[in-house]
């Protein structure tokens, strides 16, 4: 099948980070900065991109702030004519590197929040001090006028600060709220008993987003990513693979998606090496999903095929243990069984408070 | 509060909202954060107007004389396309 050109592109600049979040989505294993591109390479795909037909471009980490040539990158994205987008926690963003970074063409800021008070936010984020300096940041970033979007990844610990959330995000001035809940790829596995919400907690979140977003129509738009496990049909992981955006991480290996180095079988062409363009159209990699012809029952005569594209590889891979499997979230799958024990878990978990949480930590 | 445009309201693309041409696909495309909207002629034409100078009534008046279109019809298909935008914050409205 001949694919349409990618739209997006999220460029992993480095797996460092002041945080140390138990959902986070990274690898088990982090890459160092020894193993990170420099950045002419980056630049190089950048351009690369852009030839390619990525309009938007995604800066993101680990902390993207933590690479010193973040300035020069988002120069140069802007330059090729991609809008650029930077996805931070806040921390490191100085003032100064503010206005460097507004000078150099930056479109738009999406700052991550783990809780309305310092209590819950750094006790989440696993960094004391980090919410105070997060608030100011984006107060900094509000004054100037920058587009701000205020990306509240909710789990089963945080969920029930919901409403302030949005009265947070309403105050710091923020265009858009971006309501994430947790997804399990990376890291984040290992706390999934401590952070999938409860049912309750999901529909409560669904009810108030809904009233919130009629609320504050024209004042502040809203994106809610439920988690899967509730749901009935699978979300439409990448918009299909390999069909709209692509994943830099920081060695330069590109990947159809985030959490797709997950699948042991496949194997990732490496930027350093290979052109981006031969990389979209020509590798196994990115061909293995695409389309409708890899799929098994009940995908393959579902009248969704195209809808959802049979969810997410990874989950298929992770809880049924076929990448080519029915995403296991799919009341269609034969595996649902096995996300329904999952969730019998979260609610006996949920009776005790005390599930500890397992920080993210660079060894 | 209300999406809708009044005859009077002056929309316009706030910081971080642009549209280019897409040189890989052709055609225009509006660029907002997080997001890329094909931009169809007609879509391309509002939004060709879309100043922050021009009110609404004057895009409308304004399309119905270069497509030599019922104004009734055009400001029906304008409120929808610029409701929908302002909905995502796409676009602001000075009275």
């Amino acid at each position: 099948m001949t694919a349409p050109p990618p739209i997006a592109m999220l460029a992993e600049l480095t797996h460092r980070c002041p945080l140390a979040c138990p959902y986070c989505s990274n690898p088990v294993e982090l890459l160092g900065r020894e193993a990170e591109l420099d950045s002419a390479t980056w630049i190089s795909a950048f351009e690369q991109a852009a030839d390619l037909g990525v309009l938007q471009l995604h800066l993101s980490g680990g902390e993207p702030a933590a690479r010193r040539d973040l300035v020069e990158l988002t120069a140069a994205a802007h330059e090729a004519g991609l809008y650029t987008n930077l996805i931070t926690s806040g921390i490191g963003l100085t003032p100064d590197r503010l206005d460097a970074l507004e000078a150099a063409g930056l479109d738009h800021v999406q700052v991550s929040m783990q809780g309305t008070d310092p209590g819950l936010a750094d006790r989440i984020g696993g960094y004391k001090g980090g919410f105070e300096r997060k608030i100011a940041v984006m107060r900094e970033i509000a004054r100037r006028g920058l587009p701000l979007t205020l990306n509240a990844v909710m789990h089963r610990q945080n969920l029930d600060d919901l409403d302030a959330t949005i009265e947070l995000a309403v105050d710091l001035g923020a265009r858009r709220l971006e309501v994430a809940c947790v997804q399990f790829h990376g890291w984040a596995t290992r706390n999934r008993a401590a952070l999938l919400p409860t049912r309750a907690q999901t529909e409560a979140a669904k009810r108030i987003v809904a009233e919130a977003e009629a609320r504050l129509r024209g004042v502040m738009a809203f994106d809610f990513v439920p988690p899967d496990y509730y749901a009935d049909y699978p979300k439409a992981c990448m918009g299909g693979w390999g069909s709209a955006g692509l994943n830099i991480t920081p060695d330069g290996t590109v990947l159809p998606c985030h959490a797709a180095a997950s699948i042991p079988h496949l194997t990732f062409d490496n930027i350093r090496d290979t052109s981006l363009r031969a990389i979209w159209y020509d590798s196994a990699a990115f061909n293995a999903y695409r389309g409708t012809g890899w799929m098994q029952e009940p995908c393959r005569s579902c009248d969704r095929r195209e809808v959802d594209f049979g969810g997410c590889r990874c989950q298929a891979l992770a809880i049924a243990g076929d990448a080519a499997a029915a995403d296991p979230v799919c009341a269609k799958s034969p595996h649902r069984h096995l996300v329904e024990a999952r969730l019998a878990e979260v609610e006996a978990a949920a009776a005790d408070a005390d599930t500890p949480l397992v920080y993210r930590k660079m060894e | 509060m209300s999406l809708a445009l009044a005859d009077t309201d002056r929309p316009a693309l706030p910081r971080g909202v642009r549209v280019v041409e897409d040189r890989v696909r052709g055609g225009q495309v509006l660029l907002a954060p997080e997001k890329a909207i094909a931009l169809d002629a007609i879509g391309s034409a509002i939004l060709a107007r879309v100043d922050g100078q021009r009110s609404f009534a004057e895009i409308v008046a304004g399309l119905a004389a270069t497509y030599d279109a019922p104004a009734e019809r055009i400001a029906e298909d304008v409120q929808r396309f610029l409701a929908g935008l302002r909905a995502r914050m796409f676009v602001q409205v000075a009275p």
